[in-house]
């Protein structure tokens, strides 16, 4: 295959394959939300909507929801400037898209002659072009505010893009910190520089290479502007319910409503990516380098099998506790059946992963199959420590009371920037040493 | 033959979008084809291999002063009737930047002529990137570079000064 043809087919898999992610998060973000807010309020959540008594924890919710925004009826106000409120929600949707295909998600595989890279584009200055496109964004908010033509629209629009604004500072220089540290613009540099691990002047920690442990304090202020960045609690003062309606999509109804609501939830996503790319080490598995992994496919699968195995006991026992649980409180069925049933399949899964760990350490692999081993793994990778900032998301929002205005600018202005200029100089004093 | 498609298009957008801004009466119209210009001229910064130009372009100028610059129109709070007598005179603009664009077109001409003997030089591996652009800037242009951040510094306190009334 000639090298044009296959950047070209290696650019579209990855560019659905990026475009996909966020996507697929969407749903289960929703339900995470809700069963999170359930969990932590000591509730038991969304669990009524079911299509033959098949509930699947709620997850049915999504569905109706989604029936009951596509056939409401699509109001729109006479007052409104028609092309730019159109314009607002999918030029939100679009941003909060475009970013991941800067991201690499698996370290880049050799197919024949060719590299099969798991990231878009490799820009030169990758991760300043990705702050560029993110702060973007900001224009579906001030669009949508202004072209409601009402003055709760225009107040949370303006609330919430003021704060946007102010945050990007913060964010940007706990990125400069990070640039310092690892002398390098190009995100799949600084990934890669994450592998292994920690060092530092000479001396190894058992910690891994990862970003949070060289920079704390550039760690800790860029998921706080991440929070501000993606107007969620305890900075979601664009939606401040008590004092304006509901901020710039006040005017919005039916789909169009839902795609604010899906980019806001995109852009968790994404944020949630970028924060694990920079701080934890993005695809990199803990400990091991790519190379080490490659060498020994086979303990790489048998690592992924007993890591699988711990997640179906963990949550085949979280599904058992909520079956007994329910049981007693629900009448048939709306029942026990169904919980015990996915229980027990996932106990049952458990026992096929154990029985093929001795099948998978006698088999033979080539140089390509342990390459794509490699590569789901450290996909499933990323993934996962992503995961871990999402249900920080949902566990500050149901934490944290909402800031006054206030409180939220002189946070942004006084305490996150002088923080962030603070650490730059520090860090460039320790790199001078 | 790519590189041809991918400027025209960028061109296109570019003058199009250019000549929009000038002739939109709603000002927050002219402010948002400003964003698409700008767009178009990061694309045509990275075609020119300066790609930290490029992202810079868009950081600052659309996502930074671009807000700006639409927030101040929305609390001005501008209606219909206050941008009616703003409607464009297309003869006047139509001559004049047929004048500008003669003007424009004399050190063209000149360039392309032997007037002046046009230097040309390869450029180096990581030209356009921030660490070439940096190499340059804090050794052979330090002092402009620092007297611009004097006025920059200028510029806050004066602003300050303006918003805080009492200080």
């Amino acid at each position: 295959m000639d090298p044009i043809t296959f950047e070209v087919i290696n650019i579209v898999i990855v560019a659905l394959l990026a475009w996909g992610i966020p996507l697929q998060f969407i749903p289960l973000m929703i339900w995470l939300e809700r069963k999170g807010a359930a969990i932590i309020q000591d509730r038991i959540g969304p669990i009524r909507a079911n299509i033959g008594g098949i509930r699947l924890f709620g997850f049915l919710h999504n569905i109706a929801d989604v029936i009951k925004l596509l056939f409401k009826e699509d109001v729109i106000p006479n007052h409104v400037y028609r092309f730019y409120y159109f314009l607002a929600p999918f030029w939100s949707m679009t941003i909060a898209l475009i970013p991941l295909m800067l991201v690499p998600f698996a370290a880049p595989i050799t197919i024949g002659e060719n590299v099969f890279r798991f990231q878009v584009a490799t820009y030169q200055s990758g991760i300043l072009l990705l702050f560029a496109i993110t702060g973007l964004g900001v224009y579906g908010i001030i669009l949508a505010a202004w072209s409601s033509n009402n003055k709760y629209s225009l107040l949370g629009g303006l609330r919430s893009s003021a704060q946007m604004i102010s945050y990007e500072l913060g964010m940007g220089l706990s990125i400069v910190a990070i640039l310092m540290t690892y002398q390098d613009v190009q995100i799949q540099n600084i990934v890669e520089a994450q592998s292994g691990f920690l060092k530092v002047f000479g001396i190894t920690f058992p910690l891994p290479n990862w970003g949070m442990f060289l920079q704390p304090i550039a760690f800790i202020t860029f998921v706080v502007a991440a929070f501000a960045e993606t107007n969620r609690t305890p900075f979601d003062l664009a939606e401040g319910e008590a004092e304006i309606v509901a901020g710039y999509h006040t005017e919005y109804s039916s789909f169009k409503f839902a795609l604010f609501f899906m980019a806001e939830y995109a852009n968790m996503v994404v944020a949630s990516i970028v924060i694990a790319t920079l701080f934890l080490g993005g695809y990199q598995v803990p400990f091991f380098t790519t190379e080490e992994l490659r060498a020994n496919p086979q303990y790489t699968l048998t690592a992924m099998l007993v890591l699988g195995i711990l997640t179906f006991l963990i949550l085949g026992f979280l599904v058992y506790k909520r079956a007994k649980y329910i049981s007693v409180h629900f009448p048939e069925p709306l029942g026990k059946k169904e919980y015990f049933f996915i229980s027990y399949a996932l106990f049952v899964l458990a026992i096929l992963f154990v029985i093929l760990i001795p099948v998978v350490l006698n088999l033979e692999y080539n140089d390509l199959a342990s390459q794509i081993i490699v590569a789901v793994f450290q996909l499933t990778m990323i993934l996962a420590k992503a995961s871990i900032f999402l249900w920080l998301y949902v566990h500050v929002r149901w934490t944290l009371p909402r800031f006054r205005y206030d409180q939220l600018m002189n946070m942004g202005w006084k305490l996150m920037l002088p923080i962030s200029l603070l650490n730059v100089i520090i860090t460039g004093i320790v790199i001078a040493l | 033959m790519f590189e041809i498609l991918f400027f025209s298009f960028l061109s296109v957008v570019l003058i199009v979008s250019s000549f929009l801004v000038i002739t939109r009466v709603n000002p927050i119209s002219s402010a948002l084809y400003l964003v698409i210009v700008f767009l178009a001229l990061a694309g045509l910064y990275g075609m020119l291999s300066a790609g930290f130009i490029a992202a810079i372009q868009i950081l600052v100028y659309a996502g930074g002063i671009l807000v700006l610059i639409i927030f101040v129109i929305m609390i001005m709070n501008l209606t219909m009737q206050d941008l009616l007598p703003l409607k464009t005179d297309y003869l006047l603009l139509i001559s004049l930047s047929l004048v500008i664009l003669g003007g424009s077109l004399i050190p063209i001409v000149l360039a392309f002529s032997n007037f002046f003997h046009l230097r040309t030089k390869e450029i180096s591996d990581g030209f356009g990137s921030i660490k070439e652009v940096a190499s340059i800037l804090f050794t052979k242009f330090i002092f402009p570079f620092e007297m611009l951040s004097i006025l920059l510094l200028t510029a806050i306190i004066g602003a300050l000064v303006i918003a805080k009334r009492k200080l």
